[in-house]
């Protein structure tokens, strides 16, 4: 990351931002209400929704949905329009973002290929739709415990099955929060954007053939992967580990960003280091994010997305490597993936990049400073399975981090850091503790409070099969 | 308004639910604030094959304590069981004090910080309950560990960032 272009990424916000997200923010404040009580001026911030869609093929659609919305009579259909014009500004102002992020770290983007059309799918998601809409007309200030709850079976139906996983665990995070927050009505203030994120892409997602999963004509790639850095998302009852690297096919093609992932359904006290206890069917990859060695694959499935498919019969451990060295040398070259269409969100720009040769900002948002760029670290986003902690990244003089961009500013997750404490160098990884915490306070805890799968799954075992 | 409250209203990933803190599992499996109780699970100590079903209303502070199927917990007198005192320690190492106490609506002073000071704020007595129902939530619970692995990516988690390295 060079400190001139990054400076000017931070001060120039793409054009038409602000105002992107401030008719945005009108429809997520007709939800803090409900459609039910929309009001003049509600109604008039959905018309406005409608407004900046109107000159594409949603326009028409979304004036009418909008109108329908204002009269009360509003259909799943016409929710799914507005929920689709809300996407269509977020995706533009995503494109916006990401392509002023490709200038400042001077990436090359693999075009996005038109999606095949999905095939005829089943549709299960009916529950779900009606839940949906039963939150939208209540609005979040409506939540209460009997809403919440009525999402309890739909949910339980999706999660049986594995192909809908993505809808199980989005509705799941969802009903958990409100849940959690129950009455709503109590709170102070909604987390208005957050919400009505989670809404629109459930309800954009409630669709027959709207994750159609991965298809036969996937192409596979062979070659050698160095995993530079993971980035880890948790919910009470889902962990996702996602690991950024480089990948260098064999046969001499240019070096891609590509990204690995490995999901786990969890409860609640599944927390910390154990985290990793949920992957155990993947000693090879846990084996080269604890160990730091390259990992030599072959066929695995690459996504136009950048996302490669794991599969840990299809690789071997490589040479050790270090990713500071490798992240220098081959994170500027290295081609970075299109991002599919429903995928263009804000919080979907998660970028890898190599920070080095910075001053630390202390104080109560720590940031660093390159030249007369200040860029804040993301500390929210240390997970508490790994070794990375916020008096780490205060000492740190080199981050491999994901550029990340929330509520109106660019942030930087560190994944990794070079630091000195006492004087000493040292190098701290995310997945660091694949394969078991090495900081002997960390192994002390977990062998005091014992091994939480096991026990669940012992008592799984006696329990669930009778 | 101040910028704090609008940087939480306008993030995509604003922390809603403060994640459960590491606690030991084997005696007390299951514990939630859920339906308007403190209610869980406890593994008896004789038998690994009976679970007890302890919980707390918030609502008048009634409890109660059956094993999984439905014979009245033997310790059960005037007072909470000791299954009842061991769900009030767990719960409070899970969730901390404070949102228990708020939850079940419990007038705990500042000092307090075990499962029995807990239990000391509490006024109800014995009442009946819905152990069936909060055993079928734990089995369901259970069945979370049964799901398979995917590798197949979930862009959804992205609005779930993992934290909880501050400890
Ligand atoms: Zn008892």
């Amino acid at each position: 990351m060079l400190a001139t272009p990054l400076k000017e990424l931070l001060d120039q916000a793409p054009d038409g931002l602000p105002e992107a997200f401030a008719v945005v923010g009108g429809f997520d404040d007709a939800l803090v209400h409900g459609l039910a009580r929309l009001g003049e001026e509600r109604a008039a911030a959905l018309s406005a929704l409608a407004g900046a869609v109107a000159a594409t093929p949603l326009g028409e659609r979304a004036a009418d949905a909008a109108a329908k919305a204002a009269a009360g009579s509003v259909t799943d259909d016409d929710l799914a329009v507005l929920a689709g014009a809300r996407a269509a500004l977020l995706g533009a102002a995503h494109d916006a973002l990401l392509d002023s992020l490709d200038t400042a770290l001077g990436r090359t983007r693999a075009p996005l290929e038109p999606a095949a059309a999905a095939p005829p799918a089943a549709d299960p998601f009916a529950g779900a739709r009606s839940w949906l809409r039963e939150l939208a007309i209540a609005g979040w200030r409506g939540v209460d415990h009997d809403l919440v709850a009525a999402a309890g079976q739909t949910i339980e139906a999706l999660l049986d099955e594995p192909r809908l996983r993505r809808q199980a665990a989005l509705l799941d995070g969802l009903a958990a929060e409100l849940r959690a927050c129950c009455p709503v009505a109590a709170m102070p203030r909604p987390p208005v954007r957050r919400w009505a994120d989670l809404w629109t892409r459930a309800l954009l997602f409630a669709r027959p053939g709207a994750a159609p999963g991965i298809g036969e004509d996937v192409p596979s790639v062979s070659g050698r992967l160095f995993v530079l850095g993971v980035d880890v998302h948790e919910h009470a009852t889902a962990v996702q580990v996602q690991a950024h690297g480089v990948l260098e096919p064999a046969g001499g093609e240019p070096p891609r960003l590509v990204r690995t992932s490995v999901a786990a359904a969890k409860v609640d006290t599944i927390v910390g280091p154990a985290l990793w206890r949920l992957f155990g069917g993947y000693p090879v990859l846990l084996g080269a994010l604890a160990g730091r060695h390259a990992l030599e694959v072959t066929g695995l499935p690459l996504l136009a997305s950048g996302d490669l498919i794991w599969h840990d019969d299809r690789a071997v451990a490589g040479e050790p490597f270090d990713p500071f060295a490798v992240a220098r040398i081959r994170l500027a070259g290295a081609l970075a993936p299109a991002v599919p269409a429903l995928d263009r969100h804000p919080v979907r720009i998660a970028e890898p990049v190599l920070a080095e040769d910075y001053t630390i900002e202390r104080g109560e948002r720590p940031a660093l400073r390159l030249g007369e760029a200040r860029l804040e670290f993301d500390l929210d986003r240390l997970p508490s399975c790994g070794p990375l902690t916020p008096e780490l990244v205060a000492a740190s003089t080199a981050c491999i981090g994901l550029v990340r961009w929330d509520a109106g500013r660019w942030l930087l997750q560190p994944l990794a850091v070079a630091a000195t404490v006492k004087r000493k160098p040292v190098v701290a990884h995310g997945g660091e503790w694949a394969t078991g915490p090495t900081d002997p306070k960390v192994v002390k805890a977990e062998a005091r409070s014992g091994d939480a799968v096991a026990v669940l799954r012992e008592r799984a075992g006696r329990l669930l099969r009778r | 308004m101040d910028a704090d409250t609008t940087a939480w209203e306008s993030s995509s990933v604003a922390r809603v639910v403060p994640p459960a803190r590491p606690r030991k599992l084997a005696k007390v499996p299951f514990v939630e604030l859920a339906e308007g109780r403190l209610q869980g699970v406890v593994s008896s100590g004789s038998d690994i094959d009976r679970v007890y079903v302890s919980s707390i209303a918030a609502a008048g502070h009634g409890y109660n304590c059956s094993t999984n199927n439905n014979r009245p917990c033997g310790g059960l007198g005037g007072a909470p069981c000791k299954h009842l005192r061991a769900l009030a320690d767990e719960a409070v190492l899970q969730y901390g004090i404070e949102r228990v106490a708020r939850y079940l609506r419990a007038d705990v002073d500042g000092a307090a910080s075990t499962g029995a000071d807990l239990i000391a704020a509490l006024s109800g007595g014995r009442e009946p309950a819905p152990a069936a129902i909060v055993f079928s939530r734990f089995l369901r619970h259970l069945t979370y560990l049964e799901l398979p692995v995917t590798t197949e990516p979930i862009p959804e988690l992205h609005w779930f960032p993992a934290t909880g390295a501050a400890r």
